[in-house]
C-alpha cells in the first residue's frame, strides 16, 4: 500500500515537473507547481515528517503559490512568446540534461549501495514540538539571522517600488 | 529536554560585529523618515561610525577565537581578517557614496541601511562553519547587492545590471544549493569540520561520485559570485550599469566574502578529494587571467574595463586556491586587502570624472587630467600601478606570495602563464596613464570640479593602505599566515 502511494505521488510530482516547463501559460505552469509541492508533501507525510509536510502545503503551496498566481494575474502575462532560441541549445539541451540526469541518478544509486528499500515512517522526531525545539536550540542563529533576510528583502521592496524620483 | 535556550555571553560576543551592523541598518531605517530630507549626510556618517565599532566589536571576538552557536559559526583569525576587510571596504564606499548619491538626487537613507545589511551578511558568511550559516550570509549580501546594482529606479542601465544580477545569482545560488543538499545526503551534516572528519573516516570513496558532485556544484555557485571564468558573462554588463559605487562595492566586499567561504569550504570540507578539485580550479584560473586580461585589452569604458580587470584577478586569487597550501591562503588573503583597495582608489576617480548620470566614463575622458588636478592624477596612477603589480605597492607583493605559492605547490605553467598574463594587463593600465599625463586636457577635465572631501578620502586611505601593504607587508601577511591554517 505504502509503495503504491509513493509511486503515485512520485510519479505526479515528477509528471507536475515536467509539465511547469512546459507549459505555454504562466497561469498553467504555476498551477502545476502546485502540484508539485502538494504531492511533495505527501511523500513527506509517508516518511512521518508531519510538520514539515504541512509546512510545505500551507507555505508553498499556499502563500508562495498565491503570490505568484496574484502577480502573473496583476501582470496580465499572456501565453510565452517564442523568442529566437539558440540552435546550439536547442541542439545541445536535451542531451546535456540526460547526461546530467543520469550523472546525478548515478552517484546517489553509487552513494547508497543496498539502500534501495524505503521505511516508511520510520523517521522520528517529525513533530512540531520536535522542530520547535530545534530551531531554538541548536538552529537558534540561522532562524534569526533568517529574519535579517526577509527585513533586507522587505527593504527591497519599498525602495524599488517607492513613487518617482523627483 | 534541557531548557537553555538563552545563547552564552561568549556566544554573543563572537557574533557582534553582525549585530552592531543588523542594529545600525534598523536604526538606519527608522531614522529615514525623520533625516532624509534636512541632513541627507547623517546617514553616510552614522554607517562610518557603525563600520568602526564593528571592526572593534571584530577585534574583540577575534580575542575570544572558537566556536559559537552549536559550531554554526566560527570565530578564528581568518574569519577577524576578512571581517576587518569587508568592514573596511564599507567605509571606503560609503566616503565614495556621499559625492555620488548627492549629483544623483537620491535618497540616502535606504541605500546605507542596505549596505550595512551586505556587509554584515558578509562578516556572517566568511565566519560560518555550517554551510547553512553560509548559504544565509550569502542570501543577506546577494539580496543587498541586487537592490543596490538597481538603486537609481529611473536609470535604464541600473534596471539592466540588477535584473541580469539577480536572475543569474539566484541561478548560481541554486547550484549551491544543490550541492549543500548532496553534501548533506551522503554525510548526514552541514558542519564543514563533521564533513571533513566523515569524509577522513569513511573516505570519499565510500560516497564516492557523490561528493564529488556536491563540490562540482557548489564549485559552479561560488565561481559565479567571484565572477570566474566560466561563469563571468554577467560581471562586465553588471558592472557597468550599476551606479559606480554599487559597482566597486559589488567587485570588491562580497568577492571577499565569497573568496573567503570558498577557501574555507574547500581547504577543509573538501580537503580529502583535493586531487579532484584541483584540476578545476586551475582550468578556472587560467581561463579567469587569460579571458578578463584580453576582454579588457579592447573596452573603452572605464567601468567595463574595471570589470573584466576584476576577473582577471578573479583568476590570479584562484592560481592561490589551486596551489592548495598554507602559503597559498595566506596570499589570497594579502591579494584579496591589496585588490580591494586599489579597486576602490581607481573606482573613486571614475566617480570623480563621471559627472551626472555617469556620462563620462570612456577612457579619453580621462585626457589631460594630469594638468588640471595633478593629485588625483598621482593618486589612480598609483592605483593603476598596483594593479599591474609594480614594487612598493600592495600588489606587487599580493601576486609575489601567490605566484611564490603555485612555484611552490608545483604549479610552474600555471605560474607561467599567470605571469604572461600579468605582462597584457599593464598594456591596457599603462594606456589610461598615457591619456591622462600625454594627451591635452579634453571638455570633461576641463570643467571638472575639485575633489569633495569624502571622495579625497576616499583616494587617500587606499593609497595609504596599498603603500602600507607594498613597503611594509610583514605585519599582514604574518597575520595571514597565522590564520591562515584554520582550526581543523
Amino acid at each position: 500500500m505504502d509503495f503504491l502511494f509513493f509511486f503515485l505521488f512520485a510519479f505526479i510530482a515528477v509528471a507536475c515537473a515536467v509539465s511547469v516547463v512546459v507549459q505555454k501559460h504562466p497561469i498553467a505552469s504555476a498551477l502545476s507547481l502546485v502540484g508539485v509541492m502538494a504531492s511533495i508533501a505527501v511523500l513527506y507525510l509517508q516518511l512521518g515528517a508531519e510538520f514539515l509536510a504541512m509546512a510545505q502545503i500551507i507555505v508553498y503551496a499556499g502563500a508562495v503559490m498565491v503570490l505568484f498566481i496574484f502577480v502573473i494575474m496583476l501582470l496580465n502575462a499572456g501565453a510565452e512568446s517564442r523568442s529566437g532560441r539558440s540552435y546550439a541549445a536547442q541542439l545541445m539541451g536535451p542531451p546535456l540534461l540526460v547526461a546530467l540526469m543520469a550523472s546525478l541518478g548515478f552517484a546517489i544509486m553509487r552513494g547508497f549501495p543496498g539502500g534501495g528499500t524505503v521505511k516508511f515512517d520510520s523517521f522520528q522526531g517529525g513533530t512540531a514540538q520536535n522542530i520547535g525545539y530545534a530551531l531554538f536550540t541548536d538552529y537558534l542563529l540561522p532562524f534569526e539571522v533568517t529574519s535579517v533576510l526577509i527585513l533586507v528583502a522587505i527593504l527591497g521592496a519599498i525602495v524599488l517600488a517607492r513613487k518617482e524620483m523627483d | 529536554m534541557p531548557a537553555s535556550f538563552a545563547p552564552s555571553a561568549a556566544d554573543l560576543l563572537r557574533y557582534a560585529p553582525e549585530t552592531v551592523l543588523t542594529v545600525a541598518g534598523t536604526l538606519l531605517m527608522v531614522l529615514d523618515p525623520l533625516f532624509a530630507k534636512k541632513s541627507p549626510k547623517l546617514f553616510g556618517h552614522l554607517s562610518i561610525a557603525a563600520f568602526l565599532v564593528a571592526i572593534v566589536a571584530a577585534f574583540q571576538a577575534n580575542g575570544a577565537q572558537g566556536l559559537a552557536f552549536s559550531n554554526l559559526l566560527i570565530v578564528d583569525g581568518f574569519a577577524t581578517y576578512f571581517r576587518v576587510l569587508v568592514l573596511i571596504i564599507g567605509i571606503v564606499t560609503v566616503l565614495l557614496s556621499y559625492r555620488y548619491l548627492d549629483r544623483e538626487q537620491a535618497e540616502t537613507g535606504e541605500y546605507h541601511a542596505l549596505l550595512l545589511f551586505s556587509v554584515s551578511g558578509q562578516c556572517l558568511m566568511v565566519a560560518s562553519n555550517d554551510l547553512m550559516m553560509v548559504f544565509i550570509g550569502l542570501e543577506i549580501s546577494s539580496i543587498a547587492t541586487y537592490i543596490l546594482a538597481g538603486y537609481l529606479r529611473d536609470d535604464k542601465r541600473n534596471n539592466e545590471a540588477a535584473l541580469k544580477y539577480f536572475l543569474l545569482g539566484s541561478f548560481a545560488t541554486a547550484f549551491m544549493l544543490y550541492g549543500v543538499a548532496l553534501i548533506y545526503g551522503a554525510t548526514g551534516t552541514t558542519k564543514l569540520d563533521e564533513i571533513r572528519a566523515a569524509l577522513l573516516t569513511r573516505g570519499a570513496d565510500a560516497w564516492f561520485p557523490m561528493v564529488g558532485i556536491a563540490a562540482a556544484l557548489m564549485f559552479v555557485g561560488l565561481a559565479f559570485k567571484v565572477s570566474a571564468a566560466p561563469f563571468q558573462v554577467w560581471a562586465p554588463d553588471v558592472y557597468q550599469g550599476a551606479p559606480a559605487p554599487v559597482s566597486v562595492f559589488m567587485a570588491t566586499a562580497p568577492k571577499a566574502a565569497a573568496f573567503a567561504i570558498f577557501l574555507r569550504i574547500f581547504t577543509t570540507a573538501f580537503n580529502q578529494i583535493a586531487g579532484g578539485w584541483e584540476p578545476l580550479v586551475w582550468i578556472s584560473a587560467l581561463l579567469s587571467m587569460t579571458i578578463g586580461n584580453f576582454a579588457a585589452l579592447t573596452q573603452t569604458n572605464l567601468k567595463r574595463m574595471l570589470a573584466y580587470s576584476s576577473i582577471a584577478h578573479a583568476g590570479y586569487v584562484l592560481v592561490a586556491l589551486a596551489s592548495h597550501s598554507d602559503d597559498g591562503t595566506a596570499g589570497a588573503m594579502f591579494y584579496l586587502a591589496a585588490y580591494a583597495l586599489m579597486n576602490l582608489g581607481a573606482f573613486a576617480v571614475v566617480i570623480h570624472i563621471s559627472g551626472k548620470g555617469e556620462k563620462h566614463v570612456r577612457i579619453e575622458d580621462l585626457a589631460g587630467l594630469a594638468r588640471r588636478q595633478p593629485v588625483t592624477a598621482a593618486l589612480l596612477t598609483v592605483f593603476l600601478l598596483s594593479l599591474i603589480g609594480v614594487p612598493l605597492t600592495g600588489g606587487f607583493f599580493g601576486k609575489f606570495y601567490i605566484f611564490r605559492a603555485a612555484l611552490q605547490s608545483n604549479l610552474v605553467w600555471l605560474a607561467v602563464l599567470g605571469l604572461l598574463n600579468s605582462a597584457v594587463a599593464a598594456y591596457y593600465y599603462l594606456r589610461l596613464l598615457v591619456v591622462m599625463y600625454m594627451h591635452e586636457p579634453g571638455d570633461v577635465v576641463e570643467n571638472l570640479e575639485p575633489l569633495t572631501p569624502g571622495l579625497r578620502a576616499a583616494l587617500i586611505l587606499p593609497a595609504i593602505g596599498i603603500f602600507y601593504l607594498g613597503v611594509a607587508p610583514g605585519a599582514v601577511l604574518s597575520f595571514a599566515k597565522l590564520s591562515s591554517s584554520f582550526v581543523r
